[in-house]
């Protein structure tokens, strides 16, 4: 690479019809490029905004033609539904909900668990085929679903783990450990061993230096870690859909979806539960926003 | 080790000091073991719920085995392998896939990496435009997927609306031979185009300054700045983004069983999708085990495409 750049700067002479495409440059183009990025930002942001916009609105004007963008009567009758069902007592998506929060999070403490000593071993220790270890962990996060779907129902058929918590946790465990691994890898490396080294010469044994001196300062890796791991569990739907079936496991995903079943579909509540179901994501995503590009990589690229 | 001079426990500097060859030889055996404790139970996770089941598919993947049906399996042999491969309606959904998979990876990226250059040449507003940008990428594909039906509906999504207020006839798109597949690759592209710009991003700002400061003092032309510093400097990570949206868009489901249930007839089924329809609507397991080996395949060859890469950038 460096090559190359040293390339460009030196054969520089030879190129100086390059200024009066400069010159033309300036403000026109400045302006240019701000209205292009405003557009698209606008179109990127708009089926957002439409959505937010439909879960508020009245069910006559969401099926309006022409759609109405400005002049609708605000209502949070659909916000209502996705909580309390139609006579009294919780709605089925509400308990969806609930079931979302206990797989997501035991889940991702079990993916954390696992993980966090398993990256620490693996940035520390010299290891037989450390590398193609490290490679095989990831590849396993690259498998298609639908196909290790098909084993996994029929292994969980055998041990009556099908429709329930824990079988889905264990799945989405096995999902997030490869991440975790990964991501916190990187955070253990950027942890000088020598910390443990001093440490252990002060008479502590390399567990204790690990559990008193590394992992204090591992914690906002661990943190940031821990909250990919619970996006993807949270936003997680094929093992959802094929691996449960009743109302008291189904997590959001599957039964968001099973919304759009009948034969009219009520495409209020729809965005309704959509939003609340996305709101915690992008409020975590934006916690995490310094690690995003490890963390959207499965902690492969870092920066 | 602080165990060998227990007196000294208050100041163990002094002690391990003192008798530098004997906590060496014993804490170089107690790593070789922590290791082990420390790595085992991820592995034994993996092999149980990733390992052991595929091991498994593979086996059934040579047997005619139905979930539904039951009964002891019997062996055939390569019978679905040379089935699947010989197969018309694979062959169809094969190229279904590859043309999803080149049309929206290809489209992600030249849009995502449009969008990060635009911004990378901001010097205000930068964290906020970013922010903005990513929001498809973090949402579920099923928000993603329902959401975008409810706009592409023919009658009453917002999409056609505006396409009549502006005097345009109306399209079909998801009921549409060949409109629905394009509709797949657009909501694709709008979702994942953030995952490119993010990671082209990263690649442009970590572009050191003074090249193009040297550039441009030797009035160099953009075009030509931006050929041989911005593109060299950018392209090992911006592969790398590629590769993974590849494998991502292989393997894709959600986005296609919400958005149109690979219809109208099969012109949205992917090849995940048919796996899903042989082994749970058909029921053939044996058959659809081994299309899940042929897929696994594909994904473990762009998977050690990706980490090559992946290897190659990191010794840099």
């Amino acid at each position: 690479m460096a090559v190359s750049v040293d390339e460009a700067v030196s054969t520089r002479p030879a190129r100086d019809r390059g200024s009066p495409a400069r010159r033309f440059g300036g403000r026109g183009r400045s302006a240019l490029e701000v209205t292009l990025l405003t557009v698209l930002a606008a179109v990127m942001l708009f089926p957002v905004l439409w959505m937010i916009e439909t879960s508020i609105k009245e069910n006559r004007d969401v099926y309006a033609i022409p759609a109405k963008f400005f002049d609708f009567k605000v209502t949070m009758d659909h916000y209502k539904d996705v909580f309390v069902a139609s006579g009294s007592g919780r709605s089925t998506l509400s308990a969806a909900f609930l079931n979302s929060v206990v797989v997501a999070g035991a889940s991702t403490a079990l993916a954390t668990v696992l993980g966090v000593p398993a990256a620490w071993a693996y940035s520390r220790f010299a290891m037989k085929a450390k590398k193609d270890q490290l490679f095989f962990i990831l590849s396993t996060r690259f498998m298609p679903p639908v196909v290790v779907v098909i084993p996994i129902f029929l292994m969980y058929r055998q041990v009556g783990l099908i429709d329930s918590k824990l079988g889905l946790i264990l799945i989405y465990a096995a999902f997030n450990v490869p991440f975790t691994i990964w991501m916190m890898k990187g955070f253990v490396d950027e942890v000088p061993a020598e910390y443990e080294d001093a440490a252990m010469l002060d008479g502590y044994t390399r567990l204790q230096a690990f559990w008193r001196y590394t992992l204090p300062l591992l914690l906002p890796g661990i943190a940031a870690t821990a909250v990919f791991a619970l996006i993807f569990s949270w936003n997680e739907f094929v093992f959802a859909i094929f691996l449960t079936s009743s109302d008291s496991v189904r997590t959001a995903p599957p039964a968001i979806a099973g919304l759009i079943g009948g034969t009219t579909v009520d495409w209020g509540l729809v965005a309704a539960a959509s939003v609340v179901f996305a709101l915690p994501v992008l409020v975590f995503a934006y916690l995490v926003r310094k690690h995003l590009v490890a963390g959207v990589t499965l902690g492969a690229v870092r920066r | 080790m602080s165990d060998s001079a227990p007196l000294t426990t208050d100041q163990p500097g002094q002690v391990a000091s003192a008798t530098p060859p004997a906590p060496g030889r014993s804490r170089r055996l107690s790593d070789r073991g922590l290791a082990v404790a420390f790595t085992s139970p991820a592995l034994l996770l993996l092999l149980a719920m990733s390992v052991f089941p595929l091991l498994w598919a593979l086996y059934l993947s040579f047997t005619d085995y139905s979930a539904t049906r039951g009964g002891p399996a019997q062996f055939v042999g390569f019978g679905n392998y040379t089935a699947i491969l010989a197969s018309e309606q694979v062959h169809l959904r094969a190229l279904t896939t590859l043309v999803y998979v080149v049309g929206a990876v290809t489209l992600q990226t030249v849009l995502g990496f449009a969008i990060a250059y635009l911004i990378s040449r901001r010097t205000r507003g930068r964290g906020l435009l970013t922010t903005l940008f990513l929001v498809p990428m973090m949402l579920s594909p099923v928000v993603v997927g329902l959401f975008w039906r409810f706009m592409l509906d023919a009658q009453f999504g917002v999409v056609n609306s505006m396409l009549g207020s502006i005097g345009l006839g109306q399209v079909e798109w998801l009921t549409g031979q060949r409109t629905a597949l394009i509709s797949l690759i657009l909501v694709d592209t709008w979702q994942w185009t953030p995952f490119i710009m993010l990671i082209a991003l990263a690649g442009l700002t970590a572009v050191p300054r003074y090249l193009y400061e040297a550039a441009s003092i030797d009035r160099a032309s953009e075009w030509f700045r931006f050929r041989t510093i911005t593109l060299p400097l950018v392209w090992p990570l911006l592969l790398i983004a590629v590769l993974f949206r590849a494998i991502e868009a292989f393997r894709l489901f959600d986005l296609v069983y919400i958005l149109t249930s690979g219809g109208p007839g099969v012109s949205t089924e992917t090849l995940s999708f048919h796996v899903y329809k042989v082994a749970f609507l058909g029921f053939n397991t044996g058959t659809a085990s081994a299309y899940g080996i042929l897929m696994i395949l594909v994904v473990i060859i762009l998977t050690q495409l990706y980490l090559r890469y992946l290897n190659k950038l990191k010794e840099d």
